[in-house]
């Protein structure tokens, strides 16, 4: 199946939920969608029967200076196509439903962002640190961070 | 064998000093902490493989630190673990040594610069009595620092107070 | 549905036989965790009720050093360090993704000699992989035979491009280095002698019947589990899904070569078990010498390197490009804004996708039973934690 197609489908169910789509011209066709309604077209491009999307192959973070973006990368074992999820936050209430439910694999992945970008994914069954220390402060892949002079005693910088 | 070569062989007696024999023992079979870290943790394991066999200085690798004469720091270590190493160091009884392996453990390595959780050096937290440089370093480096922290105990003297 | 240890013992008394459950403590420092990973164990018993891994002590900070290097090329000697068994193929995944992002075809005998260094690197990194599972079952000795091997491989690169281990070799648009003369004639003999060995270990530890004891029927992964959580790789091959990257989602010239997609049969226990597992990663190694020995009898001549500019300016966009790693899918994401920095390099890395399985796998099992599942995921902590 194409992007297109996928684009297409997705639009007739979410219509309102699709804020913007590139396929021409892209390395990765990707679909903008409304941050609140991300979980449900995650539902519904997974149980599809043409879509069919199991395997969720990356969830990324990004700081985008000024807005925080999610990004979702999507594979179909069944079918073999992809297509990529892009929801956008404000860095102010950087709350993005959690897809945990659907992907397994997405719990990790979701910790790692809140972890590095303070990304707060509503419905996370166990939103904790994962790579820092849990008395960590701040968020460090965001682009404002600062390396902060101590950590319990311990001089940071070279 | 050294000290020991063809003593034996009249009489069951040798004369040596002390100080002698207690480190000729302690150089002899230093047992080494079995933790890898990172990187440098392969280039280790790959040291005591067939190829380098470094069992053949007296290096067993032990589980606990109770047991353990020297700890080979061989790798990157964070914030996060850099309170669990000085557990460890201090769970090891005396006389322990360190080993330092690869530039992350000496001075941060390649993350010197923007590694928010990067240690900048294990000397900030345990002493250090060798270190090995390289990123990894081979394993005939690691046996080479092992040769000179050999040395270093050859010299050592229970009388006399060590050089701050 | 296989039958837990806990549930045989409940069942085989008729009353319940939970004790107060205690908490263990297993890492960061432990023989058999294959680095620096901590696990906290619930157990009733012996029983394992939970498992809650810590990652995070080897956290260096990889992406935000990509973020602040000068230029694409210098992120290299980074990945290399990400999973630094298998350096190649990282380096392979990161240079299909920035390609993929600056529109960049290389020479045909880049493509070549890139699928020669990556499956000479699956197989050093399945030796160690197979090697220090062994010795978490209490196999010693193919540990050594497998490290002897590796050694041969480790030359190979060594000769290559100088170094043991992290290689810095496969640059965007091409190659560090072409082939040094003697090359193709030492790694035609290597493939020679390894399958010697292989037939050597595989009678000895894949068939050991006390490694059986230990493996079969343990931690089993079923087939819709995995791909929930995303597994990728030998972990879930061996559940049964047949589905390699090299076929599926071909890069490079993969699909020019004759070769199988290995998938866990259940020869022994059943699919999806720690000794399938294990097998699977056993019988990749065969399909790899398959295709070494089919790239260097084809090997075409030509240049490594493609005229790109110092300093690489890609069009703003993004990019994800992946490949089939030792441990599975490794994939960088990669987003360019107008600069020769990198603005974000997300690494999907496999084994901390596999490890998030652990705590499904492993509920019911013997405490001993989890060392060996931790070697059958064989995670990289560099990898994991990045």
């Amino acid at each position: 199946m194409t992007a297109q197609e996928i684009h297409d489908i997705i639009k007739a169910q979410f219509s309102d939920a699709v804020l913007e789509v590139k396929i021409e011209g892209a390395r990765d066709p990707f679909i903008k969608i409304l941050p609140e309604k991300i979980k449900d077209v995650a539902q519904f491009v997974r149980d599809h029967a043409q879509m069919k999307f199991d395997y969720l192959m990356c969830l990324s973070g990004v700081d985008y200076k000024g807005k925080l973006g999610v990004v979702y990368h999507l594979y179909s074992l069944t079918h073999g196509h992809k297509i990529v999820l892009k929801v956008e936050v404000s860095t102010d209430t950087p709350n993005v439903p959690s897809v945990e439910s659907i992907w397994k694999s997405a719990n990790w992945h979701e910790r790692e962002a809140f972890d590095l970008f303070g990304i707060h994914f509503e419905g996370h069954s166990d939103l904790r640190r994962i790579l820092l220390p849990d008395d960590w402060e701040g968020h460090p892949l965001r682009k404002d961070y600062e390396v902060p002079e101590f950590y319990n005693g311990m001089k940071v910088p070279y | 064998m050294g000290l020991l070569d063809q003593k034996f062989e009249s009489s069951n007696v040798i004369v040596t000093s002390f100080d002698k024999l207690l480190n000729w023992a302690r150089l002899s079979s230093l047992w080494q902490m079995q933790f890898g870290l990172a990187c440098c943790a392969i280039e280790m394991m790959a040291a005591s493989a067939s190829n380098f066999d470094m069992m053949r200085f007296g290096v067993i690798p032990r589980a606990t630190p109770r047991q353990c004469d020297v700890m080979i720091v061989s790798g990157t270590v964070t914030l996060k673990m850099a309170s669990r190493i000085k557990r460890l160091y201090d769970q090891m009884s005396e006389p322990r040594y360190v080993i330092s392996m690869g530039s992350c453990s000496n001075c941060g390595g390649p993350y010197w610069e923007h590694g928010y959780h990067v240690l900048k050096g294990v000397d900030r937290v345990i002493p250090v009595d060798v270190y090995v440089p390289g990123c990894p370093p081979r394993p005939e480096a690691l046996i080479e620092g092992l040769i000179k922290l050999q040395e270093k105990i050859r010299n050592e003297s229970l009388v006399k107070k060590k050089a701050v | 549905m296989i039958k837990t240890t806990l549930d045989i013992a409940r069942t085989s008394t008729g009353k319940s036989l939970r004790t107060e459950e205690m908490v263990v403590n297993m890492g960061p420092q432990h023989p058999s965790t294959h680095g620096v990973l901590r696990l906290e164990v619930v157990l009733d018993g012996e029983i394992v009720v939970d498992v809650i891994p810590h990652i995070g002590y080897l956290h260096r900070c990889f992406e935000k050093h990509c973020e602040h290097m000068t230029s694409y090329q210098q992120v290299i000697p980074y990945v290399d360090r990400m999973d630094y068994v298998a350096a190649m193929t990282n380096e392979m995944a990161y240079v299909v993704a920035a390609e993929k992002l600056l529109k960049i075809e290389v020479p045909e005998r880049v493509h070549y000699i890139r699928i020669i260094m990556a499956e000479l690197q699956r197989i050093a990194s399945h030796l160690i992989a197979i090697g220090t599972f062994g010795i978490d079952m209490g196999a010693f000795t193919p540990f050594l035979y497998y490290f002897r091997d590796r050694e041969k491989i480790l030359d190979l690169f060594e000769m290559t491009c100088g170094a043991r281990l992290l290689y810095n070799y496969m640059w965007i648009g091409g190659l560090s280095h072409d082939l040094p003369p003697q090359f193709v004639e030492k790694a035609k003999q290597f493939c020679v002698d390894f399958k010697k060995t292989m037939k050597e270990v595989n009678d000895l530890l894949n068939y050991n019947e006390i490694f059986i004891k230990r493996t079969a029927n343990v931690g089993v992964l079923p087939k819709d589990l995995a791909i929930n959580y995303a597994c990728s790789g030998p972990m879930l091959r061996a559940s049964g899904v047949d589905f390699d990257l090299r076929r599926d989602d071909p890069y490079t010239l993969y699909n020019k070569f004759e070769w199988n997609v290995i998938v866990g049969k259940g020869e022994v226990g059943v699919v999806g078990d720690v000794w399938n597992r294990n097998m699977v990663r056993q019988n990749e190694m065969w399909e790899s010498v398959r295709i070494i020995e089919q790239a260097l009898a084809t090997l075409p001549e030509g240049d490594v390197k493609k005229a790109i500019p110092k300093r690489i300016r890609p069009t703003p966009g993004d990019a994800y490009g992946r490949v089939e790693g030792p441990r599975g899918e490794l994939g960088f994401y990669i987003v360019a804004e107008d600069s020769v920095t990198p603005f974000r390099i997300k690494a999907r890395a496999p084994a901390f996708v596999n490890l998030s399985v652990i705590n499904e796998i492993s509920k019911g099992a013997m405490l001993a039973d989890l060392v060996a599942i931790i070697g059958s995921i064989d995670i990289v902590l560099g990898e994991v934690d990045r």
